[in-house]
């Protein structure tokens, strides 16, 4: 609760110092506030505060995820004055948004009652749009944007009648009750209540790109501003996946067996579907946006078995998935910067004039790809085993098959760096600021392999 | 203690050449001195392990058990083996690149010594997830310096070879993680309790098919061996080396670490398919290898012909076929090294491997020669060399199984002489060509590369009681699997 309380505050100040266009003040004081919030979002590990008639729940879960959240929030502002150099436009308001927008994902994280679960979400998708579109004056931007804003709304849409239906079958929106109305039915849910679960489900796999309701994430992804794809494809999916996992784990839980068949689809599906379109991308930002849809499948695998350690290794995943997509991006961003284009070509060659920036990109390559014995490999190969155990024999056969998949495209633009033919393209121009915070990503996800069962152990 | 020491000085090392300026003639120095001293740690663990065999400590230190890695390592008479094979032929291997000087020489050393780390990781520990997580780690230093030093179309070979391989493991993955649900009490990877799973004949097939396809990958086994020629062709000299001396005994370690100890059942039913393949293998290489007239390709052919016979052997799970298979692997590896390392004397003088355009060589240096020609008798496998021990009680492993699989087994031997001979007698003898005319013979550098290698094949060849004395109690307690 402090966490968001101190990000309001945080964003407010912004603005208003944007506004006095103070721009210089503006990077620190948002680093200082972010870390000020983590501090405060942690000290609240292991009290389980309730608030606003238990609206609001402060657990270990959803300080761990929204801790992620803040992380992300810290990762994306590191990069953003590389990526917005030279920009004459006011930034405070895409600034603002960002923070907003995490206020809206740690809600999305904590909540204990369906209609701030919506508020959440709202503040969080209704950030992502306008944000998408903050290249006002690129056409691809205005695209992302409105196509954004439709199919969520649409999306969005779908979720609010879930959740009146599942309110008007049990009389309550808030989490723990909705449960005691499934428990109290002994068995004979009805239909109408089945309905409300099925179309709150659709929505949120909307949310996480999942198959069918990925359509929007490929041309979406590619359109808005690198950064806040970046944004957008880490952040979104953190807090949905935590919504998500929520909803299954309390509200739903004694349906669980019901649900099962359904995630398993959907996952499969995500993973096939995610992995086989991401083959055939040449465009290095659509490649990501298919390849965080194949991620999503991997993400559901976790809430399809849900078992005792579940939510650590979905934090784990979360963790790692995370830094390596934000490490991807930073070095996409700056290739684009210089040679202004996201097309495999572009890396030709990389690796003899930015050594650091290329082994970066391989190493996040690898993590998403699972070799180890990075953090990519750890997470996948303990979600496998949470799956063995409960049974899923195929699921794991076909995440299995969809990490041979990925392996080819993810490799594509380590194979392009390193491969010294083509022109001779001259050194790019990066800051020690960029070197350092690269570095910085890249040995957390070497460490973060040899430590999984610390994090996993937190939940 | 000291098995800890020799995972930990190579990978220092490689850290070390990676951080430091590209000094080429230092750097090989250190990276030279780092694999002796773990050679000579080697030995010394040896010792240890002589004293006493079967009591051998596991090394399992505190510290990463707090942080949840279960990471141990230990030693039997198969690691000790291995890792006597590995540690002596990497001093060789990084001694024999001092003649080339190509760009960026320190990564190439730290690249090479990365690989020691993660194959001496692979020979000794005693937890298949870390088996697992090493067999990995091992492919990355291999992919760099076959793409970045390797010959033409590295790109596409290379990445090729890495996929292949990668598919592989994750099969061997799935099963793994199968295997670890299916361990009694508390789940564990430790190897001891993954021989202790009881498995329904079904479950067994698949779970042997899994581990088959990633170590028949690997080592490689007739059908899944087309990216060996190619692979072995285009890499550097010394990848080439690492590739055919020792990483392809990683397939035959697992084979004989999981696959005969887990699956007596399912090798009962498809044992007498691997050894129809591995034998194929042998006779079509062998065959393409008479046509060849490149000399590095030849080469590559008659390792995929050797080990197709160490497979055959494998598979035939008696107890000379294992003897066999595991002294083989020794010979095996120390042979192509110093068939690969001729090679590259000739290619380095000549510019060219292309069989027709040299002849010769003989005549202008005879102590190359000399070395020469007892290396390949040693690859051919004549009575008085190591290869001879090793394919002896080869066929002898397969004969026990079937007689006439045995007799075309043979043909290996008959095969290797004509491919072997040919080649010599071509390249060495007859009139010297415009290749050739200015042939020098051998430095004194090239010299101390051969003369451990032909030390070797004498001593494994006249008295290998040491090496089979260590393969022995290893071979024992794989059988007992069969009782």
């Amino acid at each position: 609760m402090k966490a968001i309380v101190a990000l309001t505050i945080l964003a407010v100040l912004v603005m208003f110092f944007g506004v006095r266009k103070m721009k210089k003040v503006l990077l620190p004081l948002i680093f200082v506030g972010l870390i000020i919030t983590m501090i405060l979002n942690i000290r609240e590990w292991g009290t389980s505060v309730h608030y606003f008639n238990e609206m609001f729940v402060a657990d270990n879960f959803s300080i761990a995820f929204s801790s992620i959240l803040i992380l992300i929030g810290i990762l994306i502002f590191m990069f953003a004055n590389i990526y917005y150099k030279g920009v004459e436009r006011p930034l405070e308001d895409i600034y603002a948004l960002i923070l907003f927008a995490l206020i809206g994902g740690i809600v999305m994280a904590s909540f204990g009652n369906l209609i701030l679960f919506f508020v959440g979400l709202e503040t969080l998708s209704i950030s992502f749009y306008v944000l998408a579109g903050s290249k006002k004056f690129d056409i691809a931007s205005n695209e992302a944007a409105m196509k954004y804003f439709l199919t969520g709304s649409f999306a969005t849409g779908f979720l609010l009648f879930g959740i009146a239906l599942v309110y008007g079958v049990s009389g309550s929106f808030n989490l723990e009750a909705i449960n005691a109305y499934v428990v109290s039915c002994h068995g004979s849910v009805p239909m109408l209540f089945i309905a409300g679960m099925l179309l709150i489900f659709i929505g949120m796999s909307f949310k996480i790109a999942a198959v069918p309701f990925h359509f929007w994430s490929p041309d979406v992804y590619t359109g808005s501003p690198t950064l806040i794809t970046a944004f957008m494809t880490t952040a979104g999916k953190v807090a949905s996946v935590a919504a998500f996992y929520r909803l299954i784990s309390i509200a739903f839980i004694s349906l669980h067996s019901e649900l099962v068949a359904t995630l398993t689809v959907i996952s499969v599906a995500t993973i096939v579907v995610g992995n086989l379109s991401a083959v055939y991308q040449d465009n290095l930002k659509r490649m990501f946006a298919y390849s965080g849809v194949a991620q999503s499948g991997y993400l559901l695998m976790a809430m399809i078995v849900l078992g005792p350690k579940s939510a650590g290794i979905l934090l784990f995943f979360v963790l790692s998935y995370v830094i390596s997509t934000i490490t991807a991006f930073a070095v996409l961003m700056l290739i684009r910067e210089e040679r202004g284009t996201f097309f495999i070509p572009a890396f030709r060659g990389l690796a003899k004039n930015n050594p650091v920036e290329a082994f970066a990109m391989a190493i996040a390559m690898m993590s998403l790809a699972g070799i180890p014995p990075l953090a990519g490999f750890m997470a996948k190969y303990n979600l496998f085993v949470l799956a063995a155990e409960g049974g899923y024999t195929w699921l794991v056969v076909v995440a299995i098959i969809g990490s041979m998949i990925s392996i080819y495209f993810y490799f594509k633009p380590i194979l392009a760096s390193y491969f010294s033919e083509g022109e001779p393209q001259h050194k790019i121009e990066s800051s020690i600021n960029f070197k350092f915070n690269i570095i910085i990503c890249t040995i957390l996800m070497i460490v973060l392999g040899f430590l999984p069962q610390v994090i996993i152990n937190l939940l | 203690m000291l098995i800890g020491l020799l995972i930990t000085i190579p990978l220092l090392t490689s850290l070390l050449l990676f951080a430091l300026k590209d000094r080429p003639a230092v750097n090989r120095k250190i990276a030279l001195g780092s694999s002796l001293i773990t050679f000579v740690i080697a030995g010394m663990v040896l010792v240890q392990y002589l004293a006493d065999p079967m009591g051998y400590p596991v090394f399992h230190p505190e510290i990463f058990h707090s942080l949840g890695i279960e990471f141990s390592l230990g030693l039997d008479g198969l690691s000790m083996l291995i890792i006597l094979l590995t540690t002596f032929l990497f001093p060789i291997i990084i001694y024999s690149g001092f003649g080339n000087e190509t760009e960026r020489r320190s990564s190439f050393y730290a690249l090479l010594l990365l690989m020691e780390m993660a194959l001496i990781g692979v020979f000794t520990t005693t937890d298949i997830l870390l088996f697992y997580i090493f067999w990995e780690i091992a492919l990355i230093p291999i992919f760099f310096v076959a793409i970045l030093w390797g010959g033409e179309n590295a790109k596409f070979i290379t990445f090729k070879f890495f996929m292949y391989t990668l598919v592989g493991g994750l099969f061997m993955l799935v099963a793994i993680v199968f295997l670890y649900v299916k361990t009694p009490g508390p789940h564990s990877f430790a190897f001891a309790d993954f021989y202790k799973v009881v498995l329904d004949p079904s479950a067994q097939k698949w779970l042997f098919l899994a581990f088959f396809l990633a170590f028949a990958i690997k080592i490689p086994i007739f059908p899944f061996h087309t990216w060996q020629p190619d692979l072995y062709f285009t890499a550097p000299t010394q990848g080439t080396m690492l590739l055919a001396g020792i990483m392809l005994k990683m397939g035959v370690y697992g084979l004989l670490r999981f696959v005969l100890p887990l699956f007596p059942g399912a090798l009962n039913d498809l044992g007498l398919y691997a050894i129809l393949l591995s034998i194929t293998g042998i006779v079509y290489a062998s065959v393409i290898a008479i046509r060849q007239n490149e000399l590095k390709r030849l080469i590559a052919y008659s390792s995929l012909a050797h080990v197709g016979l160490i497979a055959a052997g494998v598979f035939s799970r008696t107890f000379n076929g294992l003897e066999g298979a595991m002294l083989q692997m020794i010979s095996h590896g120390v042979n192509i090294v110093g068939l690969f390392f001729c090679y590259e004397i000739i290619v380095r003088r000549t510019k060219t491997g292309n069989i027709a355009s040299l002849g010769g060589i003989a005549a202008k240096a005879p102590v190359f020669s000399a070395f020469f020609m007892i290396i390949l008798l040693g690859s051919i496998s004549l009575p008085l060399t190591n290869s001879f021990i090793g394919e002896f009680l080869l066929l002898l492993g397969v004969f026990e199984y079937n007689g006439y699989l045995a007799a075309v087994a043979g043909l290996t031997i008959i095969l290797s002489a004509v491919y072997m001979l040919r080649m010599y007698q071509h390249t060495m003898y007859g009139e010297v060509k415009e290749a050739t005319a200015g042939f020098t013979d051998l430095t004194r550098q090239e010299i101390a590369v051969l003369v451990p290698i032909v030390l070797i094949i004498l001593w494994i060849g006249i008295y290998p009681h040491l090496f089979l004395g260590l393969a022995e109690p290893a071979v024992k307690s794989i059988l007992a699997f069969y009782h």
